[in-house]
């Protein structure tokens, strides 16, 4: 395009924007004013409803004796597939699903079929949480049980090809230059196999939703979900109701992950025991419910053939992918997009396999794709570089992708060779002993690794809505979602600079489908579609106090051309003579305004490079090679210690680096990577869920025995961003951290396991069986 | 959980009382196990009889040793200066164990007392012949990664004992002071404490119904106060062993006058080895004595799919307290 797109210049030593506050719901939250999903305890007559769960993972259910369960006291309903009335659309057939948004082609209590252990098959109301969970144990499910398949390893498995993966959005195959002949003539040749465990989110805050209809056809749910305009749009369908009778709030979310980005079975299900019973249900899956409720990381096995030159340059890339999928969906988290896009090489194919197994729809969980396949990728590439004899940095610089070898592009903005630089500075890189299993603490072996991470900047949009008083404070309004990493604060700090206004004189309200709609909390979009929402909201409000003011006899700016007025720090002015102006509360207060409002719109990604194309460019000059690469880059450094004798692995230290445009605020954006850091470091050490092989039910449902990481597993972690300009993402330059922090991290443990034993491990997690098990290779 | 009724007792006379009339019933100390098993109804009981107030305390120097009430806390004891002077590997197993809140809550009776975390046992839809005798152990050909080596049978092959602290008392000849609803104290080595699987794995130990744990002794001896736990898992912090070792030595002049060694995380009991003990005993303090002691103490392995590793976990992690406290 001819001229750079519109870009937010805020200075971030004057303004707030970038600063490291403290977050402005911190308070409500310590103190317990904060209001989660499962909190709106006043509701008036509110019961409770629990989830009467499969014990078998197939089979039908043959009838319920309810006798004892319904003579308790208290007990309001039980409801099954045989009482349940009808929803007007289900995600059963693929229209409905599509229509629905489901996650899960598959409605528990629609039919007498179980498909996995722990579906839902019944709830049950009552007046009080335990009178309900009581009854629930006392209901008896009668069921004929058939032999379930558990997943895509059991011999029985049938393996197929999709066409496409990930519900629809990824093509199973993908083929760019010729990379079978490629591998075939390359000169190194490493052909692997990476295992990855079934992982779950567990969130802190279970799934949770409190179901009140108003009328009867009018209907609020408080709903802990990552998108309430998704949920709006879920229930609203399968009730068939108009989507505006249909009201989602989710004020605050104790952690998603993924698991709380769809509607997921639990949620209309309340909303249906509301219905039955007339009164408001509040429901919260149990900490064994999350690990059947709300999808999961799915197992699966990943070959990666890597073709290369003696000097380590890519020329083949051949990635396969098998895993299990539940007996509807064609779900797999798409592992090879990152592998196509890392690192410059003209010759790349990929596939996918599946197998359906008795699992529930396996659904993005923490960088779905990125992760997993970053740990293919990233393992192989270490390979690579002591096959060859030289250092994993450089191995990463012989391949550095000038342009995005999978679609030609250029990069909008991309910063990793300043992450790499500043990541082995901070780490002291240059230090590293090159040879593997050679350096000591006492008995321990330590090893330093270090990846490459990378996520995509999706395409997206939102709106908000900016009202300004004319006692000179806002309220800024979006229909975005909290997840816990700081979207009530960086709004905030976007709002209050856009409008001139200490922090404290800026209210910025979220979760409501009432608000304007807003993205899920999701695929890393959030941060950069609200804020340049509010953004441009707030520049509505300008425009439209503009007007007033030119067209005001008493106003210095009466006569002025809108054009040429510009508002600094709340204060309109003429941009030649910045002297003649006022502040916007002396023409608010003569023109007798209590408030102004404005509305905006913001895009992110791909739309909001059109968008700006379209509006400054030479439309005869538009062609495909104006558009641009989207992502973040950064890079993780790794110390482990590994007791060779134990087999145990300990992180000791860790640097990140990230470019990802602009940072919104310095701590949350900290904390958030470091969050993220630490689930790489669970999934790589310690994080696995277990199907049992013949009941295809999990065997460490719980936080005691499903391992994330404690304090003492966690060192000291350095993280830092590469200042990066971005003009052609989005009105604010952000792009977003939600998911790259966790890219690459379980290659950069492993890979440092590797340098301190000469052990390669591709299975995760690396546990200390697998540390014993492996033999160290010569290197 | 199912509705239950609650009743402090202030005497053991009055707690036994009531389960002899209500053998359904069951005690509650800290609560830390139990709820957890009522929660996921693999225990119902109709009444609970809470026993804090019962005077099973104290930490008490004896002429051989020290007496430790059965109500203490596991924060207290692992904390206690004549603990930790006098049995080292005792302190460490304690605070190795749980979380901080765990520890503050749960009593040292009811530790003894924590039943497996053997994935199938925890969850009721699962068959399980230590919770339905009979129904199977699907363990034997599923999920086995952290299960038993040592004393397994066809019916189970649980890590019965899943803790810390009672590896640490079967090393250290601990004995345990029990009394029965008459009023009858008896006193069990806590070798003898707990039951191999066999064909009954629901029989775990050899408490009688309604009787109490009052207290645990241990003798103070040379292997005592040179002494360690050393607990492997697979995160830092609050896990359970998938091996340990609580060891204890008396050497002089390079030669092992006595030693002690107990194993965690391997064994369907806490696994006091006499074969280790015996390779010990008279030997030059060295590695390869150690090495040869811990190749003897899981001779008898019978491991299955997923937990081969730990019979090399195991030696290993024995040799490596054995070197700990050879120093």
């Amino acid at each position: 395009m001819d001229t750079e797109p519109q870009f937010f210049e805020t200075n971030p030593k004057a303004g707030v924007v970038g600063q490291p506050l403290d977050r402005v719901e911190g308070r409500d939250k310590v103190t317990g004013k904060a209001k989660y999903s499962a909190e709106f305890n006043a509701l008036p007559g509110l019961v409770h409803a629990v989830l009467k769960t499969s014990d078998v993972a197939k089979g039908r259910i043959t009838g319920f004796d309810t006798s004892a369960a319904l003579k308790q006291p208290g007990v309001l309903a039980i409801l099954t597939h045989q009482n349940l009335p009808k929803l007007a659309k289900t995600p059963n057939d693929a229209e409905g699903k599509k229509a629905i948004g489901a996650p899960m082609g598959f409605m528990p209590l629609t039919s007498d079929q179980i498909h996995y252990a722990g579906q839902p098959v019944a709830i049950v109301v009552a007046d009080t949480l335990e009178r309900a969970q009581y009854a629930a144990a006392l209901l008896k499910v009668q069921v004929a049980a058939e032999k379930p398949l558990a997943s895509y390893e059991d011999p029985r498995a049938e393996l197929f090809d999709p066409t496409k993966v990930q519900d629809g959005k990824t093509p199973a195959h993908t083929v760019r230059g010729n990379a079978q002949a490629a591998f075939a003539a390359a000169p190194l040749q490493l052909t692997h196999k990476y295992t990855h465990a079934i992982n779950h989110h567990n969130p802190m805050e279970p799934g949770a939703t409190t179901a009140h209809w108003e009328a009867p056809d009018r209907l609020t749910v408080y709903d802990a979900t990552q998108g309430v305009t998704r949920t709006q749009k879920a229930l609203s369908t399968m009730l068939g109701l108009p989507t505006e009778q249909v009201r989602v709030v989710t004020k605050f979310i104790g952690g998603g992950f993924g698991c709380k980005g769809s509607s997921w079975p639990h949620t209309i299900l309340t909303v249906q025991a509301a219905k039955a019973v007339g009164r408001p249900v509040k429901l919260s899956l149990t900490r064994p419910q999350m690990f059947t409720g709300m999808g999961h990381r799915e197992d699966q096995t990943q070959t990666l053939k890597v073709g290369a030159t003696q000097d380590g340059k890519l020329t083949a890339l051949i990635h396969e992918k098998t895993s299990t999928t539940s007996p509807w969906d064609n779900y797999a988290e798409p592992n090879s997009k990152i592998i196509n896009m890392l690192y410059a090489c003209e010759n790349f194919e990929s596939s996918y396999q599946l197998a359906r197994a008795n699992v529930m729809t396996s659904t993005f969980t923490r960088a779905p794709g990125e992760a997993p396949g970053s740990f293919a990728i990233e393992c192989s590439l270490d390979d690579l570089a002591y096959q060859i004899g030289i250092d994993p940095i450089e191995i990463r610089l012989r391949n550095y992708a000038e342009k995005d070898p999978s679609t030609g592009q250029p990069w909008s903005s991309k910063s990793l060779k300043q992450c790499y630089a500043r990541g082995a500075e901070l780490f002291g890189w240059s230090k590293r002993n090159p040879k593997a299993g050679a350096t000591r603490d006492g008995r321990l072996l330590v090893g330093w690794g270090m990846a490459t991470a990378s996520y995509p900047v999706h395409n997206s949009q939102g709106t908000a809505r900016a009202r300004l008083y004319a006692d000179g404070h806002a309220v800024v309004q979006a229909g975005a979602t909290d997840l816990g990493t700081g979207t009530y604060t960086v709004m905030t700090q976007v709002a209050a600079d856009a409008l001139g206004l200490p922090m404290d004189k800026v209210r910025f309200e979220l979760g409501d489908t009432r608000l304007p709609t807003a993205p899920n909390s999701g695929g890393s979009v959030a941060a950069g579609t609200v804020s340049s929402s509010v953004y441009m909201a707030v520049q509505d409000v300008w425009q439209k106090l503009i007007k007033v003011a030119v067209l005001d006899k008493k106003s210095p700016l009466y006569r002025a051309k809108p054009a040429d007025v510009e508002v600094k720090q709340g204060r309109l002015q003429l941009k030649g003579n910045p002297q003649k102006g006022e502040e916007f509360g002396a023409l608010m207060k003569r023109a007798e305004m209590t408030d102004v409002e404005g509305n905006g719109q913001g895009r992110y990604g791909s739309g909001y490079e059109d968008a700006q194309a379209a509006a400054n460019a030479d439309p005869t000059k538009k062609d495909e090679a104006a558009h641009h690469s989207m992502h973040s880059f950064g890079a993780h450094f790794c110390e482990v210690k590994v007791d060779p004798e134990l087999g145990t692995v300990r992180v000791t230290r860790w640097v990140s680096v990230h470019g990802a445009g602009r940072i919104l605020n310095a701590k949350t954006a900290r904390s958030q990577i470091i969050g993220g850091s630490i689930f790489g470091i669970g999934a790589a050490l310690m994080e696995g869920t277990v199907r049992d092989p013949n009941y295809a039910r999990y065997t460490n449902a719980s936080l005691a025995d499903y391992h994330i990481p404690v304090n003492a597993d966690i060192p000291d972690m350095t993280v830092e961003f590469v200042e990066e300009h971005d003009p052609y993402i989005n009105a604010m330059g952000v792009k977003g951290i939600g998911e790259i922090s966790m890219v690459g991290v379980s290659a950069a443990v492993a890979n440092a396991v590797f340098h301190a034993t000469g052990k390669r491990i591709r299975s995760l997690p690396i546990t200390p069986d697998k540390v014993l098990e492996t033999k160290a290779v010569q290197v | 959980m199912n509705n239950f009724s609650y009743t402090q007792a202030s005497t053991a006379k009055e707690a036994t009382g009531i389960l002899k009339d209500k053998p359904a019933a069951a005690y509650i100390a800290g609560g830390t196990t139990l709820l957890d098993l009522m929660k996921a109804h693999l225990q119902e009981h109709p009444q609970l009889v809470d026993i804090n107030m019962l005077p099973f305390k104290g930490i008490e120097q004896t002429a051989d040793g020290l007496r430790i009430g059965a109500m203490e806390r596991m924060s207290d004891v692992g904390e206690n200066a004549l603990v930790l002077q006098q049995f080292s590997a005792v302190s460490e197993s304690l605070l190795l164990a749980a979380s901080p809140q765990l520890r503050n809550m749960a009593s040292i009776g009811g530790n003894i007392l924590q039943r497996t975390r053997c994935g199938y046992f925890r969850d009721a839809a699962f068959p399980c012949n230590k919770r339905v005798p009979g129904s199977g152990c699907p363990a034997l050909t599923g999920d086995n990664h952290n299960l038993a080596i040592l004393g397994t049978s066809e019916a189970c092959i649980a890590t019965a004992y899943p803790g810390d602290l009672s590896v640490a008392l079967a090393a250290f000849d601990a004995v345990l002071t029990l009394e029965n609803q008459k009023g009858k104290q008896r006193r069990v080595p806590v070798t003898d404490f707990y039951l191999l699987p066999g064909k009954t794995p629901h029989r775990e130990t050899v408490l009688e119904p309604g009787e109490l744990i009052v207290a645990v002794t241990i003798p103070t001896a040379a292997h005592t106060r040179r002494s360690t736990y050393l607990k492997v898992r697979e995160r830092s912090s609050y896990a359970y062993a998938l091996a340990s070792a609580a060891v204890g030595l008396d050497v002089q002049a390079g030669t092992i006058r006595s030693a002690r060694v107990a194993l965690g995380g391997v064994g369907s009991k806490p696994w006091r080895s006499p074969e280790a003990e015996k390779v010990l005993t008279g030997a030059p303090a060295t590695e390869a004595t150690f090495r040869a002691a811990a190749a003897a103490a899981l001779r008898g392995a019978q491991p299955r799919d997923d937990n081969r590793f730990k019979i090399e976990l195991a030696q290993n992690t024995l040799v490596q307290a054995l070197l700990k406290v050879a120093g």
